[in-house]
């Protein structure tokens, strides 16, 4: 049976079970590609597998607007990583979650320059081994002085349209401190260099999972999950702690703060 | 609950870059790039990304409003009073002033289709070439 039919086959038994109000996947529309939540009862001819959205984002919303839905949601590796650290800071309930675990393909891992293409549990797909983004190794072999010119001349095509903070997952803070004037000069294009992009990438340590959202949405073609998968390495370096691996894992801002104040 | 989203085209300026709108029980509560979209190809400018804001904004005009004197207060009217005040003045400025008192401004928010309609109405109608855009407000 080919992927599509096999998560046909998948959500399909999930609406008819009852367990769920719906579930969350993409659905064909004209040439496009949408987040959709099916109903039970829905024609599934239109379910698509890609391109994929920042969909735990829609998830936060719509389990948000009412507290008593339960939902499914057709999960790839790094959406269920965004959700469970969204749950670790009470953004999602993943008890009202069921996920249909999908595995992505070559191709997609591929895209994403993924190192991590599958959640815990595939109930569609085969898993494919994770690859080394090779802009990352690139980078690595950078001087101090080169990597600071590298970003200088990336960071100066912003145009400050918030793209990367709207569409991620884990900003869901409701007021940001970028939109501060006391942080982000207002009034200027580039957002003065470094304090939009390193205060963004400060606040999503061990919250970004690598989902490539980011910078699939920044009309500026900033290579932005080249700084978040660094900053991902170094927080699994210094403090063991890998997001979205488990829910248990309690994140390391919280556990170094315990730390420092016994 | 009920989750879908409908594909649009972004109203903010000429670029035409396709929006979807999030519809959560029938209220619109968010825009998405559109993905694979031809022009944006998944992407928006910070006016995109906001675009659902202005739907149900407490501010944002529903209905005409006409001044009756220099100075004085609007104040709401029907679509036909509007209408005929317009017609009736811009005819009487054409007659008292000739065609060239008169200019046109068109929009980027528009559809190519509208705004031909617009220098159909001030060339054909009125008689002038005094037409502009937006752009240059």
């Amino acid at each position: 049976m080919d992927r599509l039919a096999s998560l046909q086959e998948a959500v399909k038994k999930l609406l008819d079970s009852g367990e769920v109000d719906g579930v969350l996947a993409l659905r064909a529309d004209g040439p496009a590609t949408t987040p959709h939540l099916f109903q039970p009862g829905d024609s599934l001819e239109d379910l698509r597998l890609w391109p994929k959205y920042a969909i735990p984002r829609t998830m936060d919303m719509l389990l948000e607007a009412d507290p008593e839905v339960k939902l499914g949601m057709v999960t790839r590796g790094c959406e269920e990583r965004g959700l469970i650290e969204m749950a670790k800071r009470n953004q999602v309930d993943m008890d009202r979650i069921a996920m249909i675990g999908l595995a992505c393909t070559t191709e997609e891992r591929d895209a994403c320059r993924c190192a991590w293409p599958y959640p815990t549990h595939i109930d569609v797909g085969e898993k494919v081994e994770g690859t080394a983004d090779a802009l990352v190794a690139e980078h690595e072999n950078l001087s101090a002085e080169e990597r600071a010119a590298f970003w200088k001349k990336q960071f100066s095509r912003c145009i400050k349209c918030y793209a990367c903070r709207t569409v991620c997952p884990q900003c869901f803070c409701e007021v940001c401190v970028l939109e501060k004037d006391l942080w982000v000069e207002t009034g200027t294009l580039a957002p003065p260099f470094p304090s939009y992009h390193l205060i963004r990438a400060y606040h999503t340590v061990s919250k970004c999972v690598g989902c490539m959202e980011c910078e699939r949405a920044c009309p500026a073609d900033i290579p932005l999950t080249v700084l978040y998968t660094l900053l991902r390495r170094d927080a699994e370096e210094m403090f063991h702690y890998v997001p979205g691996r488990s829910v248990d894992d309690p994140p390391p801002l919280v556990v170094e703060t315990m730390w420092q104040g016994d | 609950m009920q989750y879908e989203n409908v594909l649009t085209t972004c109203v903010y300026c000429g670029c035409g870059c396709g929006i979807y709108l999030e519809v959560l029980d029938g209220k619109v509560v968010g825009a998405l790039p559109a993905k694979g979209h031809p022009i944006n190809e998944g992407r928006l400018c910070i006016k995109g990304w906001n675009v659902h804001d202005f739907v149900y904004h407490p501010e944002r005009l529903t209905t005409p409003l006409i001044r009756d004197e220099k100075g004085g207060e609007l104040r709401e009217a029907t679509w036909d009073e509007a209408l005929n005040l317009v017609a009736s003045r811009l005819s009487q400025i054409q007659s008292t002033d000739g065609p060239d008192a008169i200019g046109f401004l068109a929009s980027a928010k528009c559809t190519n289709e509208e705004n031909y309609l617009l220098q159909k109405l001030a060339r054909g109608v009125i008689g002038t070439n005094n037409v502009d855009h937006c752009a240059r407000l």
